[in-house]
């Protein structure tokens, strides 16, 4: 009979590997279901996780991991504070949003005047939109004690409909014979967030994004918040008793988040996007909860993650193109991963067992 | 300016490699599309387009797309894509996809982009669109002759000239054939969302609604209608014909075959140029689907005599005197509207209420 036996202390193995082993499973599934759907698996497998790497047009795509990856890093890097001490931002693609809003209103407030204090002015209202989002379900919790969770995901749709009306209204481009859509940023030499050296993809989104893998580490691994806000995930009760003040916790978990996320939507809009759009979020923020918890909610595990999914999206796209895999097919392998991920998480904190239980 | 230095040596390094054997024999086609092959509306007719494109020309032209790609920095990828695997012709078929789509045209000089609905150009880059409007014109005489209650709903999708105009349109008609006739409009900020479709469809319905137009692209509000019974819908962007002889009287449908078909002739041939295309009912380009029994003879013929009067190009759509919704003059009488103003039409004629979102 097998059964499953709690270990008595998480396995630190298991909790290293399996990410590993989750994508190998993935690739293994992965392969069965494009075999179903009469591709070769093998070529199939290769195109999403080789082509973009080391193929022909590598030279294209590997730049574009950046562009892809970096939000998603950003965004999950703030999350994991407050999911490792159980706090619930599931609202980031709200923060993103918004972050993109404030931080591109500012860049058209000064169109067309050019300035080398405009692009910083916009880093800093990008960062302050996405804070202040995040701070409504903040203050709502620690004022009220409402959930997060579901504060944080309403939003989310509260401000698709600023997008909307932004995008309509206030911020559309008034040279754009009535459709909706900004001005284009990249047009706009004091807005846009160019690369910074040609052709590498190395906008300052990405060096954002390094930064806080850093700085998160740091606060982790070397500061007295970091250390409690560990402590607050792993055992609450003795987070009170060392002096944690858990409304202090969730200002610092959300807002730090909701600035990170805002970050991203404007380093997004301002170069890579270049423009606000009705359609402008595509779910880095909800991606992100999965680069979270893919990276173990470590900041180098959120690196390698976020790479990971940028891999699978743009390989997923090479694979339609040129393989004539249906776009599902290639969300549910995305799926499978973090299905994967959380199955086998189970083996961290329980060992499969053979025999009958041991009487204690 | 390195990269633009590295994908011209890569675009000579294809040319070189494939162009010989490959390239000169087939002709590549790539279509970007923004929703599933499977929406049964926009994105299914433009995959349509591409079938009847591969079938057209059969080996000599190879046919390729990619699906459910978001506006912005993943289309410019996807598009860029295509290009780098030796794309001849590319066809970007949403609105969203323009800037991206001359980004591209600008590092792929030698190969030709057409972007649908979009208003930018350049020499390898035409723009294509469909007159919609004449459709509208249609389906709003068959509104106003069909509605008892007098309330005629109007899904739309965003508030953008594309959708005003189409409003304005059906109004202009429906008043035509029927001076009582009052408009419904509900916003709901998708293209396609079955669930937010079929719930303003319910809304306009409980407002007394038994006509529904709509422009979004699924068939949700057609079953939400045929729920609730006594109340008629038109199919959009493809002809839905599964809901028809009732609720769906008749439709719209894009078909953009013809137009896929001859500008992949044109590549062919070497012959092709930029262009910017609005097609209507005359060259096909827009569809009226059959007009179901459920229409009064008398009516059909009227919308059918209608169609061909545009067709013919004896009528237009927006033939004055007409007034704007704040009084103000729009068209005098017997002036039609210039393709200027009607594509940025931001206003609405006047008789029908409430505002245009901002």
């Amino acid at each position: 009979m097998i059964r499953l036996e709690k270990r008595p202390q998480p396995s630190r193995v298991w909790s290293l590997t399996t990410p590993l082993v989750a994508v190998v499973a993935t690739m293994i599934m992965g392969g069965v279901l494009f075999a179903l759907l009469g591709k070769d698996p093998v070529e199939a497998i290769l195109t999403i996780f080789w082509d973009p790497l080391f193929g022909e047009f590598a030279f294209y795509y590997r730049p574009q991991l950046l562009v892809k990856g970096a939000p998603l890093v950003l965004i999950a890097i703030g999350l994991s504070l407050g999911f490792r001490a159980g706090i619930w931002n599931i609202g980031a693609e709200g923060q993103y949003i918004i972050g993109a809003l404030t931080g591109a209103g500012v860049g058209l407030a000064f169109y067309p005047m050019e300035g080398w204090f405009i692009f910083p002015l916009m880093v800093f209202a990008g960062a302050l939109g996405g804070w202040a989002w995040a701070m409504i379900p903040a203050v709502l919790k620690t004022r009220f004690g409402t959930n997060e969770i579901l504060v944080s995901l309403m939003l989310v749709y509260v401000a698709e409909q600023f997008l909307a009306s932004m995008s309509l209204g206030l911020m559309k481009n008034p040279e754009g014979f009535g459709f909706p859509g900004s001005r284009n940023l990249q047009q706009y030499a004091s807005a846009h967030n160019a690369e910074i050296v040609t052709g590498t993809g190395m906008h300052w989104g990405v060096v954002a994004a390094l930064i806080a893998v850093i700085f998160a580490y740091v606060l982790l691994n070397r500061h007295m918040l970091g250390y409690h806000i560990r402590l607050t995930g792993e055992a609450p009760r003795a987070a009170r008793f060392a002096g944690v003040k858990p409304a202090r916790l969730i200002l610092f978990c959300l807002g730090a988040s909701g600035a990170l996320a805002g970050l991203a939507g404007m380093f997004e809009v301002s170069g890579p996007a270049g423009q606000v759009s009705i359609d402008f979020n595509v779910g880095y923020g909800f991606t992100a909860i999965i680069v979270a918890f893919l990276g173990r909610l470590h900041p180098v595990g959120i690196l390698l993650a976020g790479g990971l999914m940028a891999l699978t999206y743009i390989g997923g796209d090479i694979a339609q193109g040129n393989l004539g895999l249906p776009s599902a097919a290639i969300q549910v392998f995305q799926g499978m991963l973090l299905f994967f991920l959380l199955a086998l998480d189970l083996l961290t904190n329980y060992r499969i067992a053979f025999g009958k239980p041991e009487v204690a | 300016m390195k990269l633009t230095t590295l994908f011209a040596s890569a675009a000579v390094a294809l040319g070189l490699a494939a162009g010989g054997a490959l390239a000169q024999d087939k002709t590549k086609v790539g279509f970007v599309y923004v929703g599933p092959v499977g929406d049964g509306g926009w994105t299914y007719e433009h995959d349509q387009g591409r079938k009847a494109v591969a079938e057209e020309f059969g080996d000599a032209v190879e046919t390729v797309y990619v699906e459910n790609v978001a506006e912005g920095p993943d289309a410019e990828r996807v598009i860029t894509q295509m290009a780098l695997q030796g794309a001849d012709l590319i066809f970007t078929t949403s609105f969203g996809y323009m800037d991206p789509t001359i980004n591209v045209a600008a590092k792929f000089p030698d190969v030709k982009f057409e972007h649908a609905t979009g208003y930018k150009r350049a020499d390898n880059v035409s723009t294509y669109s469909a007159r919609f409007y004449e459709g509208r014109a249609v389906q709003g005489t068959i509104a106003g002759h069909m509605t008892e209650s007098n309330i005629i709903g109007y899904i739309g999708s965003y508030p953008i000239p594309e959708v005003i105009r189409g409003i304005n349109s059906a109004y202009i008609h429906a008043k035509k054939v029927n001076p009582d006739v009052q408009f419904k409009i509900v916003w709901a900020f998708t293209w396609f969302d079955p669930a937010k479709e079929a719930d303003a469809a319910k809304v306009l319905i409980e407002q007394g609604a038994d006509v529904i137009l709509q422009h979004t692209d699924s068939t949700a509000p057609q079953a939400a209608a045929q729920a609730a019974g006594n109340v008629i819908t038109f199919g959009q962007a493809s002809d839905m014909a599964e809901y028809g002889p009732k609720p769906r009287v008749s439709s719209i449908i894009d078909n953009w075959a013809p137009y896929y078909i001859a500008r992949t002739k044109a590549v062919i041939d070497g012959t092709w140029t930029s262009t910017d295309t609005w097609d209507g009912i005359g060259p096909g380009m827009v569809g009226i689907g059959e007009i179901s029994d459920a229409v009064p003879a008398d009516v059909k013929a009227e919308a059918l005599a209608l169609k061909d009067a545009m067709a013919a190009g004896e009528y237009h759509p927006f033939t004055g005197p007409l007034k704007k919704q704040d009084g103000s003059d729009f068209l005098g009488e017997g002036e039609t509207a210039d393709d200027g103003t009607l594509a940025g039409m931001n206003f609405y004629v006047e008789g029908i209420e409430g505002s245009i979102p901002e």
